[in-house]
């Protein structure tokens, strides 16, 4: 018990601040249906109604609550999110890992296949293809999730390298071992832990593609709460002012800054522990 | 690539004019295949675009007008022929609802947003170099901290949300600048300027902090090289260790760094235009994806990617030229 504290004192504060911001909004997004007080998409009043009363932070632009808007939409903002990341991670890790191990013509055609497709910004190739299979959630998912795996590809491929020409791989090609086998029995391991720092790196990223897109008013579609296209539906209200309209753009703020301390600290730890 | 540029040098070219010709070369066949991308993309959709598009509208007579204004019943090697010719010879083809030539629309806009782009990077730029060399002097200093911290911001705030509290600061609580940058072509260049520094600012905050930070390692870790140790002991001003000994040397990284920013700034654009509901190609981009006009996107797309690869191409070119160790081969 004490060596768990004193484990914790040892941690920066800016990384405990950050656990603590990503567990509240965890725990928002997984329990929404029973924290917000009104639903998702429900009407209760009229348009753009103050702050306080029964709507803590006033009605949006069509009368639906704010509040419970801005609940939902962790939900539905940080959860497409994670999956994004995580095909993203399957598809550009697994590809990265198989290039480096298969080496060869594989290798070449993959890594000059990512070469072109990060040529130009991820923007201009997510414009081009939500116009060319519309707009809605699965393609949004794809789409991003495509994008943004040549990174990870790039990444998983130059530390599989590293590990590819060491001796227990050697070893475990001459005892007939399968592709397969020798991607997840002996490079996954070793390749996991920068994998995992970058993690949280492409999960900011693909946070703020997809909250931009949905800003765009091309992410994200209604009536699903996201706090992207909240911004863009109220921004009217700034000019009179008020502030509610930035609030979900605050909520992303928060969450990316707390994130990247969480990153910062798992670097610094792995780094310290290598040297 | 070394034997390569030493077979160069061997036939009498000197290795730079080796490597930017390879650099060159790199980049054209690039820009060739991401235009084959974003023409050969729509291929991609299983079935047929013009179909898709007109939904459970779409009679087959109108699908077959649409098809054919597409020229989506030619051959996809013909059309792509025509397309790029057009391109070369400025005639960008019309929107989807054929009404609307993109020529027409595309110049001003085309304007409005490097003028932009060009508005930040002239604000961005000298700020982010100068900045980033006073950090490397007073390393761990309140300026260094503040960097970090400015950083940090920079790569977690959706640009809107920048954008929007520039907004409701400047505009609404101070009503120093207008919320909206309401531009035509014959307007002012000083009415222009200020009307358009809030966007500009927007894009600077949001680039600065990383070509501040890329500046600060660029210039340290030139600091830390023997030479420049050497330079101290002879007891020159600490001014001019860094800028006639470290500068030289950091230049190349500098230089890529900045391209590669302004290169985003392009891309940055697109956002920043739609919140302050500037007339620029951005904003085009964006609601023709809303409204499924592929040509005007792929044209677009093509004007933004063609930028940005010949951004990150000058780049590199300018670093390899500037990049004294390469000018002055032993």
């Amino acid at each position: 018990m004490t060596r768990a504290l004193r484990r914790i004192a040892q941690i920066p504060p800016t990384a405990l601040i950050g656990m603590a911001v990503v567990f509240t909004y965890a725990f928002v997004a997984l329990f929404a249906h029973w924290i917000a007080p009104f639903g998702e998409s429900q009407v209760v009043s009229s348009q753009y109604d103050p702050w306080g009363g029964a709507f803590l932070l006033g009605t949006d632009n069509i009368g639906r609550d704010m509040f419970s808007r801005l609940i939902y939409g962790a939900r539905n903002t940080i959860g497409i999110a994670l999956l994004i990341t995580a095909l993203s991670f399957t598809v550009g890790g697994l590809l990265g890992m198989f290039a480096a191990v298969r080496g060869g013509w594989v290798d070449t055609a993959l890594s000059w296949l990512v070469d072109i497709l990060m040529a130009i910004p991820q923007l201009i190739y997510a414009l081009l293809l939500l116009t060319i299979f519309g707009t809605s959630v699965p393609v949004l998912v794809a789409v991003v999730a495509l994008l943004d795996s040549t990174r990870v590809f790039r990444l998983a491929r130059s530390v599989a390298m590293n590990v590819v020409v060491l001796d227990f791989v050697e070893a475990a090609r001459l005892r007939g071992e399968g592709l397969w086998w020798i991607v997840r029995r002996e490079v996954l391991p070793n390749v996991l832990p920068p994998l995992i720092a970058e993690f949280g790196v492409r999960f900011c990223f693909v946070f703020l593609f997809i909250s931009a897109l949905s800003f765009l008013g091309i992410g994200i579609q209604p009536p699903l709460a996201d706090w992207g296209s909240m911004v863009r539906d109220n921004a009217t209200l700034i000019t009179f002012g008020d502030i509610t309209p930035v609030l979900p753009g605050l909520a992303i703020a928060i969450l990316t800054v707390a994130v990247n301390f969480i990153v910062d600290w798992v670097l610094a730890k792995a780094s310290g522990a290598r040297a | 690539m070394s034997e390569r540029i030493e077979g160069a040098a061997r036939a009498g070219v000197h290795p730079v004019v080796a490597m930017v010709a390879r650099r060159l070369a790199i980049g054209f066949v690039t820009l060739f295949m991401v235009s084959l991308i974003i023409f050969f993309g729509v291929e991609l959709l299983p079935g047929d675009f013009a179909a898709a598009v007109l939904g459970k509208s779409g009679t087959p007579e109108t699908v077959a007008a649409l098809r054919g204004r597409l020229g989506l019943d030619l051959p996809a090697h013909i059309r792509y022929l025509h397309w790029l010719g057009g391109m070369l010879q400025g005639d960008l083809g019309t929107s989807l609802s054929g009404d609307i030539r993109i020529a027409d629309v595309l110049g001003g806009r085309l304007f409005n947003t490097f003028f932009l782009a060009a508005y930040a990077a002239v604000i961005a730029v000298p700020l982010a170099v100068s900045l980033g060399i006073v950090a490397a002097l007073y390393r761990n200093s309140v300026l260094d901290r503040a960097i970090n911290i400015s950083t940090l911001g920079a790569i977690s705030f959706p640009e809107f949300f920048v954008a929007y509290v520039l907004v409701l600061v400047f505009a609404i609580q101070l009503g120093w600048f207008p919320s909206f940058s309401q531009v035509s072509l014959d307007t002012p260049l000083g009415e222009r300027l200020y009307v358009c520094l809030l966007p500009a600012v927007t894009l600077t905050m949001v680039t600065t902090a990383h070509m501040m930070r890329m500046t600060r390692a660029a210039i340290i870790n030139v600091l830390s090289t023997p030479y420049i140790e050497m330079a101290r002991l002879k007891g020159i001003a600490p001014w001019r260790v860094i800028v006639q000994h470290a500068l030289p040397n950091a230049l190349a990284p500098i230089i890529n760094v900045i391209a590669v920013n302004i290169a985003y700034l392009i891309v940055g654009v697109v956002l920043v235009e739609v919140v302050f509901v500037y007339p620029g190609l951005g904003q085009l981009l964006v609601d023709s994806v809303s409204k499924r006009d592929l040509p005007v996107v792929q044209v677009a797309s093509m004007i933004f990617a063609a930028t940005y690869i010949l951004l990150n191409l000058l780049a590199d070119v300018l670093s390899i030229v500037s990049n004294p160790r390469l000018l002055h081969p032993r």
